[in-house]
């Protein structure tokens, strides 16, 4: 079973957030708290509920990741876009 | 679930929903499904006490055109919000058939339908939400504005825009007035 | 254009308290994300990868400048400083928070504008050529009916929960830039042979999953039963329609399922009972409507202006960009301009809150002060002097809104893809990119002629690929990026569905693959005016799979 690290949008603006290790969510990956096996991960789901009731959250769900030397890194493509944000420069046209 | 008029008002509910092979009772308002009123239509007409027959949101009006002055009760069934059936139902049961009687909204009725629920001809709501009173009457009122004619009396923009209030005439009797 | 009067201008003062009310309630906890969804939905509030999106209406694209500065103000101040116009004449907004949507709100109702049905299943906004008012040929002003529409199908209580999204466009020349035939409704304005002013109805069109062109329902119908019509089809689809499956919900599939003369005969039989006068407009309101559409105070100008001749003549940059981005103009000595939001190498669509505020000034100074915004992701200035041209072009130059290539193959239609959107399987944008700059060689561009290239990141097809002359799909191949490439398809009066052309393409070798499609066809083309489209039709699709596929 891979680790795991939860991530949600959290409600008033959107933002890509992970639940950190101290249990603040925090919009970068590398201070996540990765969960190995599934209790642990069973009690980041608990506290992703527990956001969503607290009306921090939008949505919490499990991703699967990687430890390497860059740190960590989400296995779904997806996930590494939400993770960096959109992988083109924003606004196009003259700044493009 | 309170069950509301279009005031807001809560309303006391003397209807009974009959269970799926739950005997006729002798006295008091019964509703029915559809399906046991195509059954026992003579039956629940004998019964000199009012008769409502409940409509699946697949269930036409068609199977009761003919018994609208016979039934005092005609509630349709939102089995979930996004069901929009309904809203063409009612306003074919008001506008093409001419159903006079209450119109009620079940099951899956949100607030934030309210208003769109009165246009189509509804007069009762059974609402899922907790709010009562003040608070949900607003809701029917929140756009105080109808670009398209409906079931209900409010102008259209384009008939106050020419300035005659055309007041589409309705047969409509008063929300809560049953033979009884 | 049309101008809001007191009744327009209440109805979306009520429409933002009211989601003023709902956003606090859902900030307060009274409606958890699962009760607040429908509701932000049918106010174009999506909530994506990264942030929430916005999408704004804008009403068959028309824009006056002072719409457009206000888009740009929103931009800069609630947003990171751009917008992105989509292929249905929607701008998008990829960064608001919801505490800030009410307020973003209330500033468009300011200039009369709003997000009212930019999503949900609903009657979605209606689209229009965006020549409207200015082609040649045209009917009348297909914009007035689609004033007309919109009033109608704004919070129309009976058809607010359709099965699914419901899309109408709106046209009034023989020449189709509004894509009809892909829409759940189109409309072509036409005369009868007594002159009497009527639609073409046509419905059952849409892309997504099981792309289908619509099917004209009734050759002629008079113009002023147009909404008790539309009011006929919408109650037979909202009660019909399937309901159970996602992919089976839209018109197309209902209109299949029965058969066209099936469905026709429900909806005439529909019509036939309705009460025509309640629903159809009085004529004086038709007509209050339509002033609001009187051609703008054109100057009496000769046919051809000979300072721009004598320009174009001599300036072959000049001259490009006049033959590849400037339309011509029903009324004498002007021109229609489109800008290009297609600079090589750029993201389709996007505007910066420069950009905007920029051709805000350039609609006053040149084109009476209004701006239209293409289903293919460019704006136009639709009422341009002639003798304008030349500083206009300049103006456009300093904004990167001059490239020279609408129609052309960098001229890419793309949507957001997975860069934003969360239904995505793969990037649009990063491909369009790479294909713009590897075909961004002037000569070349002008030499291959007119090539529409359109890029979907899902089946969901915001992109249009089934109706590109060229259409890219993304797909996910066990988590790689993958792009299906479709051919022949096109969205105009000669509408057709492009056909898969074989197995699909990795991200790295897409850009090969539309290179070699071009070069297939530069080499079997008849000659120059043997256009890319004309050319697949004649010859068909195995040249091209020979090209691609033969090596491997
Ligand atoms: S086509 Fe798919 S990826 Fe592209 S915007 Fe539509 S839903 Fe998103």
């Amino acid at each position: 079973m891979a680790a795991q690290v939860i991530t949600a949008n959290r409600l008033v603006d959107g933002a890509v957030v992970y639940l950190s290790a101290d249990g603040q969510w925090v919009q970068s990956l590398e201070e996540a708290s990765v969960a190995e096996g599934e209790a642990a991960a069973a009690a980041l789901v608990a506290a992703g509920d527990r956001a969503v009731a607290g009306r921090l959250v939008v949505a919490p769900y499990l991703i699967e990741v990687d430890r390497g030397p860059e740190g960590i890194q989400p296995r779904r493509y997806r996930e590494r876009l939400r993770a960096t944000g959109p992988s083109i420069p924003f606004g196009g046209g003259m700044k493009g | 679930m309170p069950l509301i008029d279009s005031d807001g008002r809560t309303l006391s509910d003397p209807w009974r929903l009959l269970a799926e092979g739950e005997d006729i009772p002798e006295l008091g308002p019964v509703l029915v499904p559809l399906r046991r009123w195509l059954a026992e239509r003579d039956r629940l007409l004998a019964r000199s006490e009012p008769v409502g027959v409940l409509l699946q949101s697949s269930e036409g009006p068609a199977d009761l055109s003919g018994d609208l002055r016979r039934v005092s009760l005609i509630a349709l069934e939102f089995p979930k919000f996004t069901d929009g059936r309904p809203y063409s139902t009612a306003r074919l049961l008001r506008e093409r058939y001419g159903y006079a009687g209450e119109l009620r909204a079940t099951g899956a009725v949100l607030r934030d339908q309210l208003q769109f629920l009165r246009r189509c001809g509804f007069d009762s709501f059974e609402v899922e939400n907790r709010e009562a009173g003040d608070a949900i009457a607003e809701a029917f009122r929140e756009i105080s504005v109808s670009y398209q004619a409906a079931a209900d009396e409010a102008p259209r923009a384009a008939d106050v825009r020419r300035g005659e209030r055309t007041g589409y005439e309705q047969s409509k009797v008063c929300a809560g007035f049953w033979a009884y | 254009m049309y101008q809001y009067d007191a009744h327009d201008r209440q109805l979306v003062l009520d429409r933002v308290e009211q989601f003023r009310g709902q956003v606090q309630r859902r900030l307060s906890g009274e409606l958890s994300e699962e009760e607040f969804k429908p509701l932000r939905l049918m106010n174009g509030l999506y909530l994506q990868l990264h942030a929430y999106m916005l999408r704004i209406a804008i009403p068959y694209g028309t824009l006056s400048s002072a719409q457009l500065r206000k888009l740009a103000h929103i931009a800069r101040r609630y947003d990171r400083g751009y917008g992105h116009f989509t292929t249905r004449q929607n701008l998008q907004f990829n960064w608001p928070a919801l505490a800030d949507t009410p307020d973003i709100l209330a500033e468009l109702a300011e200039v009369e504008m709003h997000a009212i049905q930019t999503s949900g299943n609903c009657i979605r906004n209606v689209t229009a050529d965006h020549f409207a008012g200015a082609a040649a040929g045209e009917i009348e002003d297909p914009r007035i009916w689609c004033e007309i529409i919109r009033q109608w199908s704004t919070f129309h209580p009976e058809f607010s929960f359709l099965p699914r999204k419901f899309k109408i466009a709106v046209t009034a020349t023989e020449q189709d830039r509004a894509a009809l035939r892909v829409h759940d409704i189109g409309l072509r304005l036409l005369r009868d042979h007594a002159g009497q002013l009527g639609f073409e109805v046509m419905v059952g069109g849409g892309q997504g999953r099981t792309p289908v062109l619509a099917k004209t329902i009734r050759p002629f119908l008079a113009a002023e039963h147009l909404l008790s019509y539309l009011e006929a089809i919408l109650r037979t689809y909202n009660l019909l329609g399937r309901r159970d499956n996602l992919y089976k919900s839209r018109i197309k599939i209902l209109v299949d399922s029965v058969g066209p003369e099936e469905f026709t005969r429900l909806v005439e039989e529909e019509w036939r009972q309705m009460p025509h006068d309640r629903i159809d407009l009085p004529e004086a309101e038709i007509q209050r409507i339509r002033a609001h559409f009187a051609p703008p105070p054109f100057e009496a100008l000769p046919q051809r202006d000979a300072e721009f001749e004598l320009r174009r003549r001599g300036d072959p940059a000049f001259a490009r960009w006049v033959r590849a981005n400037v339309s011509p103009h029903k009324q004498p000595g002007y021109a229609i301009v489109t800008l290009s939001l297609k600079p090589h190498g750029g993201i389709p669509g996007d505007a910066t809150a420069e950009q905007m505020d920029a051709v805000a000034d350039l609609a006053d100074r040149y084109s009476f002060g209004e701006i239209r915004v293409t289903h293919e992701q460019n704006l136009a200035l639709v009422h341009v002097r002639q003798r304008d041209l030349g500083a206009l072009w300049h103006s456009l130059a300093e904004l990167n809104l001059a490239t020279p290539n609408v129609g052309l193959a960098t001229d890419i239609i793309a949507c957001p893809g997975l860069d934003y959107c969360s239904l995505a399987n793969a990037r649009s944008i990063p491909v369009a990119q790479r294909i713009s700059l590897a075909l961004q060689d002037l000569d070349r561009l002008t030499g291959v002629g007119e090539l529409k290239i359109k890029i979907s990141g899902c089946i969901n097809a915001c992109g249009h690929h089934h109706v590109g002359h060229i259409g890219i799909l993304g797909v996910d191949k066990k988590g790689e990026e993958f792009y299906q490439i479709t051919l022949g398809g096109s969205a105009d009066e000669t509408a057709s569905l492009g056909e898969i052309v074989g197995p699909a393409f990795s991200s790295e070798r897409v850009v090969w693959a539309v290179e070699t499609i071009i070069a297939t066809y530069l080499s079997l083309r008849r000659g120059p005016e043997e256009r890319f489209l004309d050319a697949y039709r004649r010859i068909g699709p195995d040249p091209f799979k020979e090209a691609l596929y033969a090596a491997h």
